[in-house]
């Protein structure tokens, strides 16, 4: 009675009873009525199972989930400016090449000339951001790279001031 | 009546062995709820098609201590065991809590819960990283790397009495450098490390690099120097100072992978 109140199953109330090897019998098919399997594998399994855990693993999220920050902000906004103002020397460049007649200066005068004055300024603001920034923040790389301006609070000093000089001079240069 | 005496008597037993002389007296204020949801990186090895996705909890800040930890731990206890994580000292030296907490890694046990309640906690793990399940990230390149730059004292000329002398000066260029406890935020914090960490050892396994370059008793700092010399290993460090910002022991990695790059420069 006491027994099934507290639910142990009848094969371990017959085997608590019995002998011990009818008791081990008990519990064996107690355990798997409760779906509990082990498999016995030699050691050198596990490398086998390592592997194909790891083929499966997922890689955690980077920069979508990183807090804006001043350090790899400025960093990705010095190599874009970068490779956007190569890009430009050298597509004129060759294209100046391979078409000298259309591309020489009083053609560009002429075309620019003829633009209505927003998209002057505007076109103005787009040449000179991305330069100002790449020149003064080249500054503050050349810095380090002498084993200057080292400390974080230096560095973000300086980061800040790179932007309000680009600020200043991206004004200055629209405005020439 | 004799019952009655009895349990008189067990009563007087056990309030003498009570904690507190003042329990009766002082009824102690009832803390407002308040409660706060944590939204936490879930992935399983068990389901591995099953894509990572936030799961959230709520739990009340006020009957949770001060840190994440505490947070993870609670949500661990009370309302769900399979939520995983690597924890141990609970104090900042053992750097085994290491996870992106609000889009910065730092140390789980040295990061203050924001008790504005209006304001969701993000947990995700170290930042791409393979991840072996939930908050637990495989470390196994990054104890590699570590393993490669030699990280011991090697010296065929020791001293032929007594132990290595270093004069006060010299042991001062040792601050900041031995006191990291590689918890991989810096390194899982660089861009570059993340996508080169192939090859780019990462400024965690740099900073101890230069820690042996810059020791006085090590005489091995022109081939420590040398296995550097390449495009990849050391340069892939365009300082950036995702490293310095992050690190949960203030220490600055980016300066000290600075000045191997001055000495290389420098030979």
């Amino acid at each position: 009675m006491m027994s099934v109140r507290v639910g142990i199953p009848q094969t371990l109330k017959r085997a608590a009873l019995s002998s011990k090897h009818a008791r081990n019998i008990a519990l064996q098919s107690a355990l798997v009525r409760r779906g509990i399997h082990t498999e016995s594998l030699p050691p050198s399994a596990s490398q086998e199972i390592l592997n194909q855990q790891r083929l499966k693993r997922p890689s955690s999220p980077h920069f979508t989930i990183y807090q804006p920050q001043l350090t790899w902000l400025s960093s990705i906004a010095n190599r874009a400016t970068g490779g956007a103002l190569s890009a430009l020397l050298y597509g004129f460049s060759l294209a100046y090449l391979f078409a000298p007649g259309t591309f020489d200066s009083t053609h560009i005068v002429e075309l620019i000339a003829g633009l209505p004055e927003y998209v002057k300024y505007a076109g103005k603001f787009i040449l000179a951001a991305p330069f100002a920034f790449h020149s003064l923040n080249g500054l503050r790389h050349l810095a380090w790279d002498m084993g200057k301006v080292l400390t974080l609070k230096s560095a973000y000093r300086a980061g800040y001031a790179v932007l309000g000089a680009t600020a200043v001079s991206t004004i200055a240069l629209v405005l020439m | 009546m004799a019952a009655v005496a009895w349990t008189h008597a067990l009563r007087l037993s056990s309030r003498s062995f009570a904690s507190s002389a003042a329990r009766w007296q002082a009824v102690p204020a009832e803390k407002p709820v308040l409660q706060k949801e944590f939204k936490i990186y879930r992935w399983n090895p068990d389901e591995p098609d099953k894509k990572p996705m936030l799961q959230s909890y709520t739990i009340d800040l006020n009957q949770t201590g001060p840190m994440v930890l505490d947070a993870l731990i609670k949500v661990k206890n009370e309302i769900d065991p399979t939520l995983t994580f690597r924890r141990s000292c609970r104090e900042g030296i053992c750097g085994s809590c290491a996870m992106n907490i609000n889009g910065q890694n730092t140390l789980a046990c040295l990061c203050r819960i924001d008790r504005d309640a209006s304001k969701d906690v993000k947990i995700y793990p170290l930042p791409h990283m393979y991840i072996v399940k939930d908050l637990v990230p495989d470390l196994t390149l990054f104890y590699k790397q570590y393993k490669s730059i030699k990280p011991y004292l090697q010296n065929d000329n020791p001293p032929a009495q007594g132990e290595f002398l270093q004069s006060p000066e010299e042991r001062k260029k040792l601050d900041g450098l031995y006191e990291c406890i590689l918890c991989a935020c810096c390194s899982t914090s660089c861009p570059s490390y993340w996508w080169n960490q192939d090859e780019y050892l990462g400024p965690a396994t740099l900073m101890q690099a230069y820690r042996w370059i810059a020791d006085s008793r090590d005489s091995y700092g022109v081939e420590r120097k040398e296995v550097l010399q390449n495009e990849m290993s050391l340069y892939r460090c365009h300082t950036i100072f995702n490293c310095a910002r992050t690190c949960p022991k203030g220490l600055n990695p980016a300066e000290a992978i600075a000045k191997i790059k001055l000495e290389l420069a420098a030979e």
